[in-house]
């Protein structure tokens, strides 16, 4: 039989909504005026008076809108140009990402003096170019419109202006010399600039029992403990998982969101690759409790309950001779992936890691020891070099809350963290704060706890600031401002100048700092340049593994108790810590797991929503259909150590049925709940619910999973879910294998696929395939064709191509509620189906966009031809063309065309038209966030911005084609366009995507699908004849299970099956 | 047929071919003039000294005649060490510009200058030219003219078939005037639909489209003054032309280049289009004031601030244009899309900008096509293989700019 891939529940049992909903695909009601219901047009709904009216008022507005005299459009040039720009030329500029603690080296494309796109630095050898969802929407940050304008001081309830930095100095001073004894602590999100620090240590000198507290909001201070009784040093090491033939994961989620997932996926992906003959490739194996986007791309996976983290590391441990003993695990299953991950790290010692994503300090202890005991250490883990991401202690933060609520804290200063959100007893945190004399505030938006502060100094954003970071000992990624600074902000370091009373500001500072450093001026010049500075060679250290708290900590694992239910809190890929939600690409930007948007929510199993909720989504047809099709989700209320949530339920295969999994960075809130659109944005306000309180504290480290008491809370709550959105109906659209077949037998993955096309071909009887099969001519490419390749192996859903797409090519936010019907403007989806076992599937992304067909079904049908085809093989869409009857994403079979149904944008003739939408609750605000004059320097010029009633999707970034093709005619030399990066292709960390020039044989593109991987090359729903130039390679699986798409009789069945949609449809049209 | 169609297209082909590699052969030898007015006119004459020494007889008056070869690729060195180099800085007060010229080109150049006439200035033959005559009035007359003749001349064979029919007896109904004639009346209105058809499409194309657009501007900036009697190159203002998708208006120091040295106009008299003068000295004191520049003391001495032209050329948001794109690939000159600019005192839209007016100069326009066998032509075109065989075969002789896609509609609208 063949194997089944199915995106929801209702596409696995193939129930009568779904199918409903599959040939809905707008959800859209009529136009008032098509709502005739067979009535006469006097009974109608809207009668011909209306009709009349709807005329009238459209003869008026044309006329009114046309008649107008062309506005007089003025032209300002600069006063003095700068040598090294010219208007309508970008320039890039290397700097670094900073968020709190994580470091990512960037390139900026800055156009006009606006930086309106980040690029990952191919220079780092940590990124290799790779960058995130998170960083990719770093840059809409930058023009947020709640960033706050100016310092301020508290004045009653609200905050006044202070107009100068010099009276801010003042100020504070002066209060600061009042504190009669009391320390000064400085309380930050992990600092790894090297000159900040100075800075700081320079400051804490000059205020005597001063101390400075890092704190971060999803802690890793289990480990840094860990290392500290292991190796004698709190830190955290560096990783290779490419060194690595076996990895295992005890719920680290690597690739998503656990330390450093951009450096972690390029490594990975360099041993997930398959390349030469016999090719070979890592085994991961994952043990989670929760489906994270790392256990999704894992070869095995096996869910557990957190409790048994402990139990699992131990056994781990035993296995490979340690002498801990481990606590039974009565779970078969899990047995046998403990054993199946022990032989595997036996076998491979010195190229295996563990990885475990737990704050537990004995845990992590453990997890050192078996590190230490396959030899991981100088290897898979160097301990020469560190990982200065995280360095927050948790028992730091917890007696600074203490102190300051004991009023032991003269003066508190705030940098980029917002514990008055993320600490888990915020209300502790809120009280104390108001204990401490002097508060004073460093973030850059109004957000919980600059509220609550009695002074706001707003710093820059990284992309205004000079700087520098140490993601690593010894590699150096520098800041260098793309813009002036747009507000009056003043960065933190030199704030803490001032008050140390340094005449310096922090500019001079730093270049003094680095010019000393690197030896000169020349250097630091070269050193802004690359953006990098790292050492020739790679320091490698084992470190000397102390075994002494291994027994003790054992000891204190095998203790553990669960309870009934469970919970986990983690992050999702597009959030994070919850500091950039009031970004609306990060908001939008689906889950890759849920496909969820804009909110978070309770992830359970099938069999705990059939326990908790009496909901059966895989047994029975009929409650699977009444919870999947309706958008209104049931929700649960989670309770842990007295405080709880209520959530809407997301059920999920591939979650241990005993647990429930939330995310944290949503539910953002000011201290009066009606200006948090103001202060912290009307993006993330009513995003979601804060689940930062049930994070515990077990005395030593802050603990991301508990028991917890779930109860049906009878409530209901939108979730605007993208996934069947665009369905393929159960078409074949996936090709996997396992490795060990594919190295037997190359041929085999695509078997099925090249017996068909060999038969169509044979009946073809000599007609050219390509030319004589289409009802229009062949369209001839006779310079150049373009085409794009992914690699499904190297795809890990990370879902940073999305929001690079959306940058680049100003994709509108269309928000919550247009979402829920089906209405987000994504040119570029990640597609997730799962397969396989219900309990535990497994899970495979593709990515999705415009397949640029050359025979397009999409271009038959469009009755103004404002798609077409080109000369290089894009499929071309007009927008000022397009008269919006939609009959092309009607008939596209991968559903990728969007299509414009409000005025998203603000691009239409009439202003404010957006305002009524919103009243009327069919628009969210977020869209006119978007749409604030200071948001829309963002956009990218050399793409239009689109107006309501269009169809919208990939243009292969025509504007790079173009732009790259352009550069290669004025250099006479047509290698340049033999390999283009388009947007998405840039910004993935694994280099997942390959675009080129087709007709060249040297490019790329032309290697992978003709020499290089011709065995896995497979263009999506083939067999239609619409000849995609997207091509995709095959998915191997380096597992012992069976991972294939096979499938009997390979013709009949497909008959059968087509023969089974059409009957399908005729029934749809009946009931019609 | 065919045959003689090959023959004639092969002919002209050769002749083509011929006169290529004839104009080919004169661009080969450095042109003087050109070269004078890319790189030396902007701030030299030939005739008169102007914000540097004039060009006529510089070799007499240099050290040696070899000594203008050596300054013009090595200014920034000679201006500390050449004495002379140093006399005429402290005269003219301006750098020159250091520049990259093969020994032949700057030879060229002040043989140039050395041969340059000042033009006899013509008279201008009748004020301007006379504007081309509109024949559309004279035809629509004649056409109503000839409806009327045709119309009475129907009425006529109407009523002489009556008075015959009355001769041979056959009875008819009184005739019904014209302007109850059903089919007239039909006729009428088919007229007046077509014609109020025509005229409406015509009009709501129009829309937003402003030929002729001539705006005034906050100074009167003469392109004639300029690019016309003062042969400055379009690019040594709109440099943006060569690079960026915008051509760019200076900014003020792009101006202030050449205007800290120009104080005053002594030109020819400018005259507005109502016949009002126009005081050209005043207008560089309005510059002055947008740059903050003291002309007395020769220092910024006030606070500047940019100059808010009018734009005169605009495109809709979803239309790319890329100047770059068409000045240095396309080696268009600026006059094919913006007329004779240097003859505009003040600046009018001179094309459309219509996409009908695009496409058809993209059908027309030929590639600077690669040829295998020469090696001639933008190297980036080898890539059209199957181009290459055709032109080879025969097929065809040039590759226009529509036959590598230049009219499909992603070139433009994304």
């Amino acid at each position: 039989m063949e194997k089944k891939y199915w995106q929801n529940f209702g596409e696995l049992n193939q129930s009568e909504a779904y199918q409903q909903t599959a040939e809905n695909e707008f959800k859209e009601d009529l136009l008032p005026l098509e709502d005739l219901d067979d009535k006469g047009l006097m009974d109608a709904k809207s009668p011909r008076r209306d009709f009349l009216k709807y005329l009238g008022f459209s003869t008026a507005a044309a006329t009114l809108a046309a008649s107008c005299e062309m506005p007089v459009r003025n032209v300002v040039p600069y006063l003095q140009k700068s040598d090294n720009l010219i208007p309508g030329v970008a320039n890039y500029y290397a700097s670094t990402c900073v968020n709190e603690g994580d470091v990512t080296s960037v390139i900026v494309k800055q156009r006009d003096g606006r930086p309106i796109k980040i690029e990952g630095n191919e220079m780092s050898s940590i990124t290799k170019g790779g960058t995130s969802a998170l960083v990719q929407a770093s840059v809409l940050d930058l023009y947020d419109t709640t960033r706050l304008r100016y310092p301020m001081q508290k004045a009653g309830a609200d905050f006044k202006e202070i107009t100068t930095f010099e009276a801010v100095d003042k100020i504070v001073l002066e209060a600061m010399k009042g504190l009669g004894g009391k320390p000064v602590v400085l309380l930050t999100s992990t600092i790894n600039s090297p000159s900040t620090l100075q800075i700081i240590a320079e400051f804490l000198a000059k205020n005597a029992g001063s101390r400075h507290v890092q704190y971060d909001a999803v802690s890793y201070s289990g480990m840094i403990l860990a290392n500290e009784a292991c190796y004698g040093k709190k830190y955290i090491p560096s990783y290779h998982f490419d060194n690595a033939k076996v990895i295992v994961s005890i719920g680290a989620d690597f690739l998503g969101t656990w330390l450093s997932p951009v450096e972690f996926a390029s490594q990975y992906a360099q041993n997930r690759r398959i390349t030469g003959e016999k090719p070979t490739m890592s085994q991961h194996i994952q043990f989670e409790s929760s489906l994270s986007l790392t256990g999704s791309n894992a070869d095995d996976r096996f869910v557990h309950k957190p409790s048994e983290k402990g139990a699992i590391a131990l056994a781990l441990l035993a296995k490979l001779g340690g002498a801990v003993t481990a606590p039974a695990i009565s779970d078969a299953a899990l047995n046998k992936g403990i054993e199946l991950a022990a032989a595997a790290l036996s076998a491979n010692k010195g190229a295996a890691l563990v990885v475990c994503g737990s704050n537990d300090v004995n845990l992590q202890i453990i997890v050192n020891a078996i590190n230490e005991a396959i030899g991981a250490n100088g290897k898979t883990i160097n301990h020469a070099v560190s990982s200065n991401y995280r360095a927050g202690v948790d028992a730091d933060m917890v007696k600074l809350v203490e102190d300051m609520n004991a009023g032991a804290i003269g003066a508190l200063l705030i940098h980029a963290t917002n514990p008055a959100y993320t600490y888990n007893d915020s209300k502790k945190f809120i009280d104390g704060l108001a204990k401490v004399p002097v508060t004073i505030s460093f973030n850059a938006t109004m957000n919980e706890t600059t509220e609550r502060c009695k002074f706001s100094i707003p710093a820059h954003h990284w992309l205004e600031s000079w700087g520098d970071a140490q993601p690593k000992t010894g590699y150096i990624s520098l800041l260098q401002p793309t813009i002036n600074p747009l507000f009056k902000t003043r960065s933190f370091e030199t704030s803490l100048l001032k008050f140390s009373e340094d005449a310096l500001d922090y500019q001079t500072y730093f270049k003094t700092y680095w010019v000393a450093k690197l030896g000169g001026e020349d250097a630091f010049n070269t050193a802004i340049q690359n953006g990098v500075v790292e050492p020739a060679t790679l320091l490698v250290g084992a470190g000397t593994f102390n075994a002494g708290g291994v027994a003790a900590a054992a000891e204190k694992l095998a203790t553990a108790k669960g309870g009934a239910y469970e919970l986990v809190v983690y992050q999702k890929i597009s959030m994070g810590n919850g500091n950039q939600a009031n970004n609306p690409w990060l908001q939008e930007l689906p889950d890759p797991i849920t496909k969820v948007t804009w909110d978070n929510y309770a992830l359970v199993s099938p069999a705990l929503a059939k326990a908790i909720l009496g909901i059966d989504v895989v047994g029975n047809q009929r409650e699977g259909d009444g919870y999947e099709v309706h958008p209104e989700k049931p929700t649960i209320t989670i309770t842990v150590n007295g405080k709880s949530v209520e959530l809407p339920v997301l059920i999920i295969p591939g979650i241990h049925p005993n647990v429930v999994a939330v995310a944290v960075g949503y539910g953002r809130q000011s201290a009066d709940k009606d200006k948090t659109a103001q202060h912290i944005g009307r993006s993330a306000n009513g995003a979601g619910q804060n689940v930062y309180p049930l994070v515990g504290f077990d005395g030593t480290s802050f603990s991301y999973s508990a028991a917890a008491d779930i109860k049906k809370a009878g409530n209901t709550y939108m979730l605007a879910q993208t996934q069947v959105h665009g369905s393929s109906e159960s078409r074949p659209v996936i090709y996997e294998g396992s490795l060990k077949k594919f190295v037997e037998n190359p041929e085999h993955i695509l078997e099925e696929a090249n017996h068909e096309r060999a038969i169509l071909i044979a009946a073809s009887k000599g007609k050219d395939f390509v030319k004589d099969a289409t009802i229009y001519p062949d369209y001839e490419k006779p310079g150049i064709k373009w085409g794009m390749s992914i690699d499904l192996n190297t795809c890990t859903g990370c879902s940073a191509c999305v929001v690079a797409c959306t940058a680049e090519n100003n994709v509108s936010v269309v928000g919550k509620i247009q979402v829920s019907k089906a209405h987000e403007m994504h040119w570029l989806r990640i597609d997730r189906y799962f397969t396989g076992d219900m309990q535990n599937p497994d899970v495979v992304f593709q990515p999705m966009m415009c397949q640029h067909c050359d025979n397009a079904p999409c271009e038959n049908v469009c009755p103004v031809a404002a798609t077409n085809h080109s000369s290089e093989g894009l499929n071309q869409m007009t927008y000022n063309r397009c008269i919006g009857t939609r009959y092309c994403a009607n008939n596209c079979p991968f559903k990728v065309r969007r299509f414009n149904w409000l005025d998203y944008t603000g691009a239409d003739s009439f202003p404010d038209n957006q305002n009524p939408m919103v009243e009327q609750g069919y628009m969210n605000e977020s869209v006119l966030q978007m749409n604030d004059t200071l948001t829309r320097m963002v956009l990218n010029p050399d793409v239009t911005v689109r107006s309501r009633g269009v169809i919208e999707k990939c243009s292969f970034c025509v504007q790079r084609l173009q732009e790259t093709k352009l550069n290669a005619k004025k250099a006479e030399d047509p290698s340049l366009v033999r390999n283009v990066k388009t947007a998405c292709m840039q910004a993935c960390p694994t280099h997942a995507i390959s675009f080129g020039n087709v007709n060249d044989k040297e490019s790329d593109v032309y290697k992978i699908r003709n020499v290089e991987q011709k065995h896995r090359n497979f263009y999506v729903l083939e067999q239609l004849h619409i000849l995609p130039n997207v091509s995709y390679l095959a998915k191997i699986k380096n597992s012992e299970r069976e991972v294939t798409n096979e499938k009997e009789e390979v013709l009949e069945g497909a008959h059968a099956e087509e023969k089974n949609i059409v009957k399908t449809q005729v029934e749809g049209n009946i009931k019609k | 047929m065919s045959l003689n169609r090959r023959i004639f297209n092969q002919l002209s082909a050769f002749f083509l071919f011929i006169a290529l590699f004839s104009f080919a052969n004169t661009s080969f030898a450095a042109d003087g003039e050109a070269l004078f007015k890319a790189n030396c006119a902007n701030c030299h004459k030939p005739l008169e000294d102007y914000i540097g020494p004039m060009l006529q007889g510089a070799r007499k008056r240099e050290p040696n005649p070899e000594w203008a070869v050596k300054w013009v690729n090595n200014v920034n060195a000679m201006l500390e060490t050449d004495p002379y180099a140093k006399a005429m800085l402290a005269k003219y007060n301006a750098r020159m510009t250091q520049f990259n010229l093969k020994e032949e080109e700057i030879t060229a150049i002040l043989d140039y200058a050395d041969a340059y006439k000042a033009p006899v200035p013509v008279a201008p033959a009748g004020g301007a030219a006379a504007p081309a005559e509109d024949n559309s009035l004279l035809f629509g007359i004649l056409t109503l003219i000839l409806a009327v003749i045709a119309l009475i001349l129907l009425q006529v064979n109407s009523s002489l078939r009556k008075l015959a029919d009355e001769k041979d007896g056959i009875l008819r109904a009184d005739p019904v005037p014209f302007y109850r004639n059903k089919s007239y009346l039909m006729l009428g209105i088919l007229v007046l639909f077509c014609f109020g058809g025509y005229t409406t499409i015509n009009a709501a194309m129009g829309l937003g489209r402003m030929q002729g657009y001539q705006p005034e501007q906050p100074i009167y900036y003469s392109h004639k003054v300029h690019a016309g009697t003062n042969q400055i190159s379009c690019l040594y203002c709109h440099g943006g032309a060569q690079d960026s998708k915008h051509a760019n208006v200076p900014s003020v120091n792009t101006c202030m280049n050449c205007h800290k040295a120009i104080k005053e106009y002594k030109g020819e008299p400018i005259v507005r289009e109502d016949g009002s003068a126009v005081n050209g000295t005043a207008e560089i004191q309005k510059l002055y004031a947008y740059a903050g520049w003291n002309a007395d003391k020769k220092v910024y001495d006030q606070p500047g601030k940019p100059i808010e032209w009018v734009k005169i050329h605009n495109l809709p948001d979803h239309v790319y244009f890329n100047h770059s794109q068409h000045v240095k690939v396309g080696k268009q000159n600026c006059q094919t899309c913006h007329g004779n600019i240097q003859e505009m005192p003040e600046v009018a839209q001179f094309s459309d900008l219509s996409m009908g007016w695009c496409i058809n100069c993209h059908r027309e326009s030929k590639v600077d096509f690669y040829n295998k066998a020469t090696g001639e032509g933008n190297k980036f075109y080898s890539i059209y293989e199957k181009f290459h065989n055709d032109i080879k075969a025969g097929k065809m002789d040039s590759v226009t700019v529509e036959k590598i896609g230049g009219t499909e509609c992603q070139k433009c609208h994304y």
